[in-house]
C-alpha cells in the first residue's frame, strides 16, 4: 500500500496537455541580468538614457512573453555561458508560470517606457524599480512574483467556471 | 508615492563628451534594502509551522477535522499523522513540497501523505482557507489539524512538524 496519495494532480511531465519542462536556474539566472539592467536605469533617473535601456529591457521580455523564458537572450546565455558549467537540474518546471511573469514584466516596464514616451520620464525609474524588485527576488531568493500570480489566476478563472 | 524621489528638474549640462547626470544612488539604495528586507521576511515565512489560532482561550473553535474528506479522496488518515498537501499543477514548490512529504511519509511509520488539486478541489480550499499553494495541513490521528505551512517545505520543517504532532514518543512510533 502506497502511503503518498496524489489525488487527481496532473502528471508532472509527459502527459500530452503539459509543456516539457525546462531547467528552473535559467530563469533566475536571467532575472539577474534583467535586474542589473534594471538598476542601473533606476541609477540614470528619470532621463532619456534610462528611457532607452528600460526600452531594452521591455523589448528582451517579449519573446519571453511569447515564447517562454528560453526564447529570450538572457535564456540565451544561461544555455550557452551558465549551464555547461552546471550539473543537471535536479528537477524541471513548468515553463507556463514563468513565460505569465515575463509578460508581467512586459507590462511594467512597457509602461514606464509608454508614459516615458509621452513625456512622463519619472515614470522610467518607478517603472524600473518595480521590476527590479520582482527580478531581483526571483534571482536571489527564487521567489518568482509573476508565477504565483499565474497560479492564483488559473485558480481564479476555475473557481469562476 | 512619492514622486519627487527622482527629481526631474535637475538638467546637469550635457557635455559633448558624454551625458553628465546625476546618479540616483539613495532610490538604488532603499530599493535594494526594501527588496533584501522582502526577500528576507518571505524566506522565513517559506514552509513555517503555524499552529490554528485561538488555543488557549477566546475563538476556541474545535478544529476542523478531515477524516470524513480523507475517506471521499480515497486516502486514510495516518495512524500517527496526514500531510494533507494544497497544491496547484503548475506551482514548481508544490512539486518541491510533495517529494519532501512523500520521502517522508515512505520512511516514517504511520504517516501519509495526501495531495490535493486546488483547482479540482475547489470546496476543499475554501473550507481549509487555502490562499497560497502549497499550504500543508498537518492532521493527528483523529484528522484534526494540528499545524499548517505554506510555502515550499524542507525535510528538515517536515520532520518538525511531525514532532508537533506527537512530541513525546508514541507507543506506535519507533525511533529512527
Amino acid at each position: 500500500m502506497t502511503r503518498s496519495h496524489r489525488t487527481d494532480l496532473e502528471a508532472p511531465h509527459g502527459t500530452t496537455a503539459e509543456p516539457a519542462g525546462i531547467d528552473p536556474r535559467g530563469p533566475r539566472v536571467g532575472a539577474g541580468i534583467t535586474a542589473a539592467m534594471l538598476a542601473v536605469v533606476v541609477l540614470l533617473g528619470p532621463t532619456t538614457p534610462a528611457l532607452v535601456l528600460l526600452a531594452v529591457v521591455a523589448l528582451s521580455f517579449l519573446p519571453g512573453a511569447v515564447w517562454g523564458p528560453r526564447a529570450t537572450w538572457q535564456g540565451w546565455l544561461f544555455r550557452v555561458l551558465v549551464r555547461p558549467r552546471l550539473g543537471r537540474p535536479e528537477h524541471l518546471e513548468d515553463p507556463r508560470p514563468p513565460r505569465f511573469a515575463q509578460l508581467v514584466g512586459l507590462v511594467v516596464t512597457g509602461v514606464g517606457v509608454v508614459l516615458g514616451l509621452a513625456g512622463v520620464l519619472a515614470a522610467v525609474p518607478w517603472a524600473a524599480g518595480v521590476a527590479f524588485l520582482a527580478a531581483a527576488l526571483n534571482a536571489t531568493v527564487g521567489l518568482c512574483l509573476g508565477c504565483e500570480l499565474y497560479v492564483i489566476g488559473r485558480r481564479l478563472r476555475r473557481a469562476r467556471a | 508615492m512619492q514622486t519627487d524621489m527622482f527629481p526631474p528638474g535637475e538638467h546637469q549640462p550635457v557635455s559633448t563628451r558624454g551625458v553628465q547626470m546625476s546618479a540616483q544612488w539613495p532610490a538604488l539604495v532603499a530599493l535594494v534594502v526594501l527588496t533584501v528586507v522582502v526577500a528576507l521576511v518571505w524566506r522565513r515565512g517559506q514552509g513555517r509551522l503555524r499552529r490554528p489560532d485561538g488555543g488557549s482561550s477566546g475563538r476556541g473553535a474545535a478544529p476542523d477535522r478531515w477524516a470524513a474528506d480523507l475517506d471521499a479522496l480515497g486516502a486514510a488518515a495516518g495512524a500517527r499523522a496526514t500531510f494533507l498537501q494544497f497544491s496547484a499543477p503548475v506551482c514548481a514548490p508544490c512539486r518541491a513540497t510533495a517529494r519532501v512529504l512523500a520521502a517522508l511519509a515512505a520512511e516514517a511509520p504511520g504517516v501519509v501523505h495526501v495531495e490535493v488539486d486546488v483547482e479540482t478541489h475547489l470546496d476543499l480550499s475554501l473550507r481549509a482557507g487555502v490562499l497560497r499553494t502549497p499550504t500543508v495541513l498537518v492532521l493527528d490521528a483523529a484528522g484534526a489539524e494540528v499545524a499548517r505551512a505554506s510555502g515550499a517545505m524542507t525535510p528538515a520543517q517536515a520532520r518538525a512538524a511531525l514532532d508537533a504532532v506527537t512530541p513525546i514518543d508514541q507507543p506506535s512510533g519507533r525511533n529512527a
